[in-house]
């Protein structure tokens, strides 16, 4: 922290006043919804209706229990967490390959493809949701949390193929290369060599898939009528519900996928290329 | 067995040649030292050796078998690079012991060897350590130690000792030198400080563009190297050079004096000889004229100019001469060295 900007000498106090104050503001605009979510899941029903509100929360979990044992909210959760696993797994296993095949290899198109990969999270799924919708109909995928998966592992993939590629990256191919002057053909060397070093990073990747595929809501809303997942479930029954559930179901929602991404934000930063030492 | 032939190996990437045809035999048990500034192909060529690398065309054969279409785990080598690539989740231990392991040696074979080499390397003490724990001398030896485990037929090494400071490099060669010496393996080692070369090796190849100009032993190569660029990459401080213009069949004109010098049907040839091959004499042919005094304890550098060519003496360190004088030397006659002006090679 000793190089931040506003400690650099000579810099007017007004420009050190307003990059501070843009700080707390960008913190703010991040910290207080977050805030008031949890505040009113924690609060019984009627503080979340009162006004004037108080800063700190009553600590009443009726809201929250009223939540779970909502009728369907346990089926939705599950369904969630299947569908996030199965992202999880595919995103993993179809985006290591490739984040090593880019780092490691020289060939046609590789720029290309790297940008077709971001690409890809560019285009807008609404756009793609009826057609998808018919076409998972024909082929029997709809209502299924397999073909769900499917959706979300499309839209973390571009992630999973970018952490790993950084990752695999980071590590030098001399370590591979000594490897198989002891004895290793590649995929010995790269199971004893290069998967124990990236291995925290590719659980990183992973969870990021898992709560990619948590968060999302409206491919979930659109494929699913059955199964549906805890997002598209809170989206269709918590309209007519009153406020203090939806802050429950909406803090329910929230926090795994933050604390989750707290644990690995080491890893994004190297995705964009910021060293976090 | 480990005799080494390289056969015509040529090695392209792109449009750039990296190689050009190389023909090298090393001899069992040798210690051969590729030796050549940077981007001269010498690594290229340790790696086509080594398999982590393909040449473009030509074949290498190892102990007699052709290798260049294997894998580098069935080649029968072990190398060490030159940022030590040492695994940085194992112990020292199991760093040597990787190359056993995968040879699925059982662990008693292992403990034996493993102790034995990482005592060879002075290392014993770090067995239980990590990598992240070590100085880079010490993952240095750990690097050597585990090629030298697998008791492999060949060792290359890749400019192990260019990330150590100046004293730790000195005795890390003397160390190389005789470790290697005991082991019975063939050694290809690459470099670009041509002491290392000099002080290591049982022959030197001395590689420029991608050939290989001249394969001696050292003092061969220091006393009669085969071209223009070698008589200037070896040597601290590197040989002299003046043009000689021919007087007659067999006599030179060199800087104004006439000196007797080969049959040749050119007229232009480049004369020279090394700093330490000349004696300070008043009627000496060369007349030259001091420019810089360098006091380096054990001798005197003295840079001098003889006719706007930089020319180089080495004198006792108790000479005593101020800069703007006029030096007579004479060259040893036998230390004379000619070189063809337009195909640098040595007449």
């Amino acid at each position: 922290m000793s190089t931040a900007p506003n400690m650099v000498v000579g810099q007017s106090r007004a420009a050190r006043w307003a990059f501070n104050g843009s700080v707390i503001i960008l913190c703010l605009w991040v910290l207080v919804p977050i805030y008031l979510l949890l505040s009113n899941a924690l609060s019984s029903p009627s503080a979340v209706t009162a006004f004037p509100k108080s800063i700190v929360p009553s600590f009443d979990t009726e809201s929250v229990e009223f939540f779970l044992f909502f009728n369907g909210v346990g089926k939705a959760l599950w369904s969630s967490v299947q569908v996030a696993f199965l992202t999880m797994v595919m995103s993993i296993l179809i985006g290591a390959p490739a984040g090593y095949a880019l780092s490691r290899f020289d060939f046609r198109g590789k720029n290309l493809f790297r940008i077709l990969v971001l690409m890809t999270r560019a285009f807008p799924l609404p756009l793609l949701a009826l057609p998808m919708a018919i076409m998972f109909i024909k082929v029997g995928l709809d209502d299924t949390v397999f073909g769900l998966a499917i959706v979300h592992t499309t839209l973390a993939l571009p992630f999973a193929v970018l952490i790993t590629f950084s990752l695999f990256s980071g590590i030098p191919i001399e370590l591979e290369e000594a490897a198989w002057t002891l004895g290793c053909n590649r995929f010995q060397a790269f199971m004893k060599v290069i998967f124990p070093l990236v291995l925290p990073g590719i659980a990183a990747s992973a969870i990021f898939a898992f709560v990619v595929s948590w968060n999302e809501v409206f491919a979930a809303a659109v494929l699913t009528i059955e199964h549906r997942t805890l997002p598209a479930f809170l989206l269709q029954s918590l309209d007519d519900a009153p406020l203090h559930l939806k802050f429950a179901g909406g803090a329910v929602l929230v926090l795994p996928a933050l604390i989750f991404i707290f644990f690995v934000r080491k890893y994004l930063f190297a995705m964009w290329g910021i060293a976090n030492r | 067995m480990a005799e080494i032939q390289i056969k015509q190996v040529a090695k392209r990437f792109g449009k750039f040649d990296a190689l050009h045809s190389i023909d090298l035999t090393i001899a069992d048990e040798e210690f051969l030292v590729l030796l050549g500034a940077s981007g001269c192909g010498k690594t290229t060529l340790l790696r086509i050796i080594a398999g982590l690398e393909t040449a473009t065309s030509g074949e290498v054969h190892i102990g007699g078998k052709r290798v260049d279409h294997l894998p580098p785990k069935d080649r029968g080598i072990a190398m060490v690079f030159q940022n030590y690539a040492v695994f940085p989740h194992l112990t020292v231990f199991e760093n040597i012991a990787f190359g056993l392991r995968m040879a699925k040696m059982d662990q008693a074979e292992v403990d034996k060897r493993v102790k034995r080499t990482a005592g060879l390397m002075h290392i014993e003490q770090l067995l239980e350590r990590y990598s992240g724990q070590l100085s880079g001398g010490q993952r240095q030896r750990v690097a050597v130690a585990r090629a030298l485990a697998t008791e492999p037929d060949v060792i290359l090494m890749d400019e192990p000792l260019s990330n150590l400071d100046a004293l730790l490099r000195m005795e890390m060669r003397a160390e190389l030198k005789g470790i290697l010496a005991e082991s019975n393996t063939t050694t290809v080692y690459v470099t670009h400080d041509q002491v290392e070369a000099m002080s290591m090796a049982d022959r030197i190849a001395i590689m420029q563009g991608g050939h290989i100009i001249q394969a001696a032993a050292p003092v061969e190569v220091y006393r009669n190297p085969a071209a223009h660029f070698v008589g200037s990459f070896i040597g601290n401080p590197p040989m002299n050079f003046l043009p000689a213009k021919k007087v007659d069949d067999g006599v030179w004109s060199v800087a104004g004096a006439t000196i007797n010098g080969p049959h040749s049907s050119k007229n232009e040839l480049n004369f020279a000889i090394r700093p330490e091959d000349l004696t300070l004499d008043h009627n000496g042919p060369l007349q030259a004229k001091v420019a810089l005094i360098e006091p380096l304890g054990s001798h005197v550098l003295a840079s001098c100019n003889i006719e706007n060519n930089l020319f180089r003496v080495v004198l006792d360190s108790d000479t005593s001469i101020s800069s703007g004088d006029i030096l007579g030397l004479q060259p040893l006659s036998d230390r004379v060295r000619w070189f063809d002006p337009e195909t640098e090679l040595a007449v």
